[in-house]
């Protein structure tokens, strides 16, 4: 008679000096937020694949920067998230992006309940440091039900990831080159109106920012109890997969 | 033999001033309520909305509420930045222009025309003024600093007392200040 052997124990890597389980396949970013450990993102989402563009993933890896989203977890890696150099290098890409965009939070729906202002507060953003853009485009309000203002939208696609993978629509998508990227609504028109565009679609709530907003429904949650204000984002961003609009 | 009198510690000198502001920056500090009295002890004012003192003198801190909006922003900006020791740009409109920065994507003069020419219930011969005491607005409205110097920035629309309170506390201990979940907003 022979003893089952114990089942073999996953492989791990090192998170800030924390083991981490993965499953063979699984990036950095996938594995943490399966043990429920924050690393800081905006591009990425949990039921979309990566992106890469964000950068506020980026980590230490064996004495390499790489982004958290796409790199590879392996047996034994040491990944670190919070050098002083990294959470310097992240307060500057968010810098980059506020500066880009007119992020004026005082006036804006999604304030409280925005994953790019939540994840400034937590890297201590006191100022956006560099000199602004002032970008003028001008906002979509043709369709009934939903808003969009395109000064405020850091072109992490995942509107446009929703929009094909998951409502199977191709409503958006990003148009030019350089700083001159941006967002755009695939219709003859332009207008998010001549669309088959919906507010029950995937990428209606999707947005981690105040780009495509819900009419009507504005400025409904009382200061206090909005997603963010609470708790940092790396408690809620853990804790709660869909940080979906809904 | 009388024993010396111990020469009390030199009052810090703070000077305060809104530009493009809304003075909602000032109230906000004035919402820091009874510990004003403890504050007192410790600063002392100089220019600002709360004396009578026209122009900066020598300071140690110096709290800029609103962004640059017209000329006369920009001379008070140097004032400060030429007078104050430390340099704090207080609130959304001085960090980021703020919402009056939601001008920019319009232009100046057909803003102008809007509020002095064409707009709704304006006297008959209605001129956009024209009067050289008036300062003439910039054409687009500018964080502070993106005009001088700043030191430290406190963002918030406004900050709130207990910000205002903690960050002062730091600067008069000359700590850097630290502002952590719940202090540090933008709205
Ligand atoms: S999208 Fe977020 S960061 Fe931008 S203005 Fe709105 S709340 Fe602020
Ligand atoms: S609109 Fe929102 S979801 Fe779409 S790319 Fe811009 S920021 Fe991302
Ligand atoms: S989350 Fe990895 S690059 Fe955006």
């Amino acid at each position: 008679m022979t003893t089952p052997s114990p089942p073999a124990s996953p492989p791990t890597f090192l998170l800030d000096g924390q083991p981490v389980p993965f499953t063979p396949g699984q990036t950095v970013m996938q594995a943490a937020y399966a043990a429920g450990r924050y690393i800081a993102h905006l591009c990425w989402h949990p039921d979309f694949s990566a992106h890469g563009s964000c950068k506020l993933c980026t980590v230490q890896a064996n004495g390499r920067l790489a982004t958290g989203c796409t790199l590879a977890a392996a047996e034994g890696m040491e990944v670190h998230t919070q050098t002083p150099e990294l959470q310097d290098k992240r307060r500057t890409l968010l810098q980059l992006l506020f500066v880009e965009g007119n992020h004026f939070c005082p006036s804006c729906e999604k304030s409280g309940n925005c994953q790019l202002q939540a994840t400034a507060y937590e890297a201590g953003m006191l100022t956006p440091h560099f000199d602004h853009f002032f970008p003028a485009r001008p906002v979509d309000a043709s369709h009934p039900e939903v808003l969009l203002d395109f000064n405020r939208c850091i072109l992490c696609e995942l509107c446009v990831r929703a929009s094909r993978d998951v409502d199977g629509k191709h409503v958006f998508a990003l148009s030019g080159r350089g700083t001159q990227s941006h967002l755009i609504v695939n219709s003859p028109t332009g207008r998010l109106a001549d669309t088959d565009f919906a507010a029950s679609d995937r990428a209606a709530d999707i947005c981690p920012v105040g780009v495509i907003l819900k009419k009507r429904v504005g400025f409904a949650v009382p200061i206090g109890q909005r997603r963010y204000d609470a708790q940092p984002a790396s408690a809620v961003d853990v804790a709660s997969p869909a940080r979906d609009n809904a | 033999m009388t024993e010396p009198m111990a020469t009390p510690p030199r009052k810090l000198k703070i000077a305060t001033v809104s530009l493009a502001g809304c003075f909602g920056c000032h109230m906000s500090f004035l919402d820091i309520d009874e510990r004003l009295l403890p504050l007192l002890d410790l600063v002392e004012f100089d220019r600002s909305p709360l004396t009578d003192i026209k122009h900066c003198g020598p300071c140690d801190i110096g709290l800029i509420e609103g962004g640059v909006c017209n000329a006369e922003n920009v001379h008070v900006l140097r004032e400060f930045r030429a007078q104050c020791r430390v340099l704090v740009a207080l609130g959304a409109c001085a960090v980021n222009g703020g919402l009056p920065a939601q001008r920019n994507h319009l232009a100046v003069g057909d803003v102008l025309q809007q509020v002095y020419l064409t707009g709704h219930g304006l006297a008959a011969g209605s001129q956009i003024p024209n009067d050289p005491e008036l300062p003439l607005p910039l054409n687009q409205v500018h964080p502070v600093h993106e005009v001088v110097r700043i030191d430290h920035f406190l963002p918030g629309c406004p900050p709130s007392g207990d910000a205002i309170w903690a960050f002062l506390n730091d600067l008069i201990a000359s700590r850097e200040p630290r502002l952590g979940h719940g202090l540090l907003h933008y709205d």
